[in-house]
């Protein structure tokens, strides 16, 4: 297929082989993540004036899901400052490899969680408390700062980036959605790996660290679980890695058939459909039960969030999945089907997106300005009031995007049909009744 | 180590304390007032000292809704707290002595509970400003020297059929002389009952009917004021009552219908939540009720407050004079000052 290997041009090689302008890079977003997490203890409890809210779920959130996933693909894993202490620690170095072994437990992670269901799992407990920890500093301080010590937890008792891999709630649909991304690291000859000594690239060796992501870069096909952080590009004795620009969602040619990965694409589903729901759409009534957690009726907004996602959404999608004397296993046609749930659920969400960044995008403007709430006014935009921006864009932008994301996602099961050998149609059906569904809930 | 592997650790440290210190620094160098509805605990710190001639520079944000603050007593235009948002705000006091600040948006049910205090010292006294503040010189509210007691019953035994005009008033009293009831000291003593009842055993308006006698005493009653006066009165009660007692006075202000919904606790009697009759604030167009109360009671009632319902304790917050400008503007609910 066609590629453009960017690790050509010896500057951006150079550049990305470098440890300093990456670790530049993590610093400045370890200071702005502390800075987010302090701001949130000790600046006003006022939601849409706090820095850590604005910058995390506004303006963190917008450049994740409409810039670095679809463009970068897991771009963002690469400068998350998250696992930077805990890596730092079982390392023993900022820099190079030093010449000792860390001292730390150093586990494998343990077989029967190699999979991404507790990222499911975690995302989901977020997203079933997302109307409280959306609107309160604290609590986003609080999830902030135990997502850095739960991943330097497990740095010291596991080896590489447990936390990163197996248990982050944003992680896991970050990685199924970067095989749309039109950015791939691969091996470029996998001839040359195969003769390879000592596989340095997931050893590790004297110019860098084995993948911290427990990942064989020779088998890589899809982007899921590689991290960008290009540890394998510094540590390849056979100058065998290439960081290549390619056609948009080139992994999804080759579906996954893996269950947690069809879930976590249900579950992404799902929460786009709710939250437009909930937070945009005009039932008090609804959002008021999602705010009150621990009430009866939040219990009951808990239930029907769960029954969306594990029953509504992927019973009527078994049923594409359905095709007598097939003989591939069902549980392969459902998870291979699900492929298609990937481009739509990542237009849902960029549609989702759209309507609150650009409703309260302008909060930034304010807050950057005064991000500790002390009465600044840095940059003189302190005191700007709200103002909603482009307004009259959102409904085209987000039917572009959901209509995109319909054709996207029907060529990505027809596809992913022929893989299973059922038919397409049901598939794009249920895409395209999804889709009404969330037209109509967000227009 | 190597040389660089130092040089980046010393640098990345640098950064992490720069990220942690810069916010912590500057957050305890400057200290915030944060105003919260009073259900979540109103303003804090809610005692603020001062010294008298020194200016007092507050920094105000709220966490939650827009609040406004004032200082009672004083001069000074109220300023809105925006959530989110610092407002500054300098004050001077000239004498020592314990002012109340209060909210003066209704943030909430409790709105009225949002009050603290600013105690200023005397620099001369041997106490440190805030421990004993120095007493000024007291004013006893009037219901005091007179010995009334604000809490037993009040009502006036005779009420006029319509609502007594002191427009129609006025023509009568052309011909008759009322000069001796306009005068404060009869005024702040008498109830406007008690002015009727001594003008119908005058024998020289024997001639008058009932209604005429009241639409008399509307008339006295507005001559004792001002237009401003009652311009005064009516911000002051727009601004502090209508909450609960309503626009109209009508006992049914926002807050009052909402607490009674609810049976909330803030305006439940001291004979307990069942006794929700008591709950509805004082009517004021009620005839009955105001003809029978002298504005030396009204006053008491807004001064002291309590009388086991929610009523607030205005003493500290109006001078004086504000709150008989507000007594004053309570009689235009029974009578009618303007046509």
């Amino acid at each position: 297929m066609n590629r453009i290997e960017l690790t050509r041009n010896p500057l951006i090689k150079g550049a990305l082989k470098n440890r300093y302008p990456q670790l530049a890079l993590f610093v400045a977003m370890l200071v702005g993540y502390l800075f987010a997490i302090l701001a949130g203890l000790i600046s006003t409890p006022v939601g849409n004036q706090n820095f850590s809210i604005v910058f995390v779920w506004i303006a963190w959130w917008a450049i994740l899901i409409l810039v670095a996933v679809p463009f970068f693909g897991r771009g963002w894993c690469a400068v998350c400052p998250i696992p930077l202490p805990g890596e730092w620690l079982q390392r023993g170095a900022t820099l190079d490899p030093p010449h000792r072994k860390p001292g730390w437990a150093n586990l494998r992670w343990p077989k029967f969680l190699r999979n991404i269901w507790l990222q499911n799992i975690s995302f989901l407990l977020l997203a079933l408390f997302s109307t409280l920890v959306l609107t309160s500093p604290k609590l986003t301080s609080v999830i902030l700062a135990a997502m850095l010590f739960v991943a330097l937890g497990l740095s010291m008792l596991f080896e590489r980036r447990s936390f990163c891999r197996y248990l982050c709630p944003v992680g896991g649909f970050v990685g199924i959605y970067s095989q749309t991304a039109p950015i791939e690291l691969r091996v470029k000859d996998k001839r040359v790996c195969a003769t390879c000594e000592g596989k340095p690239c997931y050893n590790g060796s004297a110019s860098g660290y084995g993948c911290p992501w427990d990942v064989f870069p020779p088998g890589l096909s899809k982007n899921t679980e590689c991290g960008l952080c290009l540890e394998c590009l510094r540590t390849c004795p056979h100058d065998n890695i290439a960081v290549n620009l390619r056609p948009f969602s080139a992994d999804l040619a080759r579906p996954s058939a893996r269950l947690d990965e069809a879930f976590k694409a249900f579950i992404m589903l799902g929460s786009a459909m709710i939250y437009a729901g909930i937070l945009l759409g005009p039932w008090g009534a609804v959002k008021d039960a999602a705010y009150h957690v621990g009430t009866g009726t939040w219990y009951l907004y808990a239930g029907a969030f769960l029954a969306v996602i594990f029953v509504i959404l992927p019973v009527p999608f078994a049923f594409c999945a359905f095709g007598s004397g097939n003989r591939h296993p069902f549980k392969k046609r459902f998870s291979t089907l699900s492929t298609a749930l990937i481009p739509l659920g990542l237009s849902f969400w960029a549609a989702f997106s759209l309507s609150f960044v650009l409703s309260n995008g302008a909060y930034v403007l304010a807050s950057v300005s005064d991000p500790l709430g002390l009465g600044w006014n840095v940059f003189g935009t302190a005191n700007i009031a709200w103002f909603p921006v482009l307004t009259s864009l959102l409904a085209p932008a987000q039917t572009l995007a959901l209509v995109g994301g319909l054709v996207w996602s029907a060529h990505t099961a027809r596809n992913a049909a022929g893989e299973v050998h059922v038919s397409p149609i049901p598939a794009i059906l249920y895409c395209l009744a999804a889709t009404l569904v969330m037209l109509w809930l967000l227009l | 180590m190597k040389r660089r592997e130092l040089v980046t650790r010393v640098l990345i440290a640098v950064a992490v304390v720069f990220a942690v210190g810069t916010p912590l620094y500057f957050w305890l160098r400057t200290p915030l007032i944060h105003a919260k509805i009073a259900e979540n605990g109103g303003w804090s710190p809610d005692v603020l000292l001062a010294r008298p001639g020194e200016p007092l520079h507050l920094r105000l944000t709220s966490d939650d809704v827009v609040h406004s603050f004032a200082v009672g007593k004083t001069d000074m235009q109220s300023v809105d707290v925006l959530p989110g948002k610092v407002t500054d705000v300098t004050l001077t006091f000239d004498k020592p002595g314990t002012y109340t600040f209060y909210c003066t948006r209704w943030c909430g049910l409790n709105h009225w509970r949002m009050r603290g205090t600013i105690q200023v010292g005397d620099p001369a006294s041997t106490v440190a400003a805030g421990a004993a503040p120095t007493a000024g010189k007291v004013d006893v509210p009037l219901y005091v020297t007179l010995g009334l007691d604000i809490d037993s019953p009040h009502d006036s035994p005779l009420v006029p059929g319509v609502r007594p005009s002191a427009a129609d008033g006025e023509e009568l009293a052309a011909d008759s002389s009322v000069s001796k009831f306009i005068d404060p000291d009869f005024y702040r003593t008498h109830s406007p009952y008690q002015a009727w009842r001594e003008l119908r055993n005058t024998s020289s308006y024997s001639g008058l009917s009932d209604q005429q006698i009241w639409n008399l005493v509307a008339f006295i009653w507005r001559s004792n004021t001002t237009a401003e006066e009652l311009a005064s009165g009516r911000k002051r009660f727009a601004q502090n009552c209508a909450a609960c007692h309503g626009e109209n006075g009508a006992g049914h202000g926002v807050f009052a219908d909402q607490l009674t919904a609810a049976g909330q606790a803030s305006m439940k009697t001291m004979a307990g939540a069942k006794d929700m009759r008591r709950q509805t604030p004082a009517n004021f167009a009620d005839a009955k009720r105001m003809l029978g109360a002298s504005p030396a009671l009204l006053q008491g009632k807004i001064l002291r407050g309590g009388m086991g319902t929610g009523m607030p304790s205005w003493g500290p917050i109006f001078t004086q004079d504000q709150s008989w400008d507000l007594v004053a503007f309570l009689y235009s609910f029974p009578f009618l000052y303007q046509e």
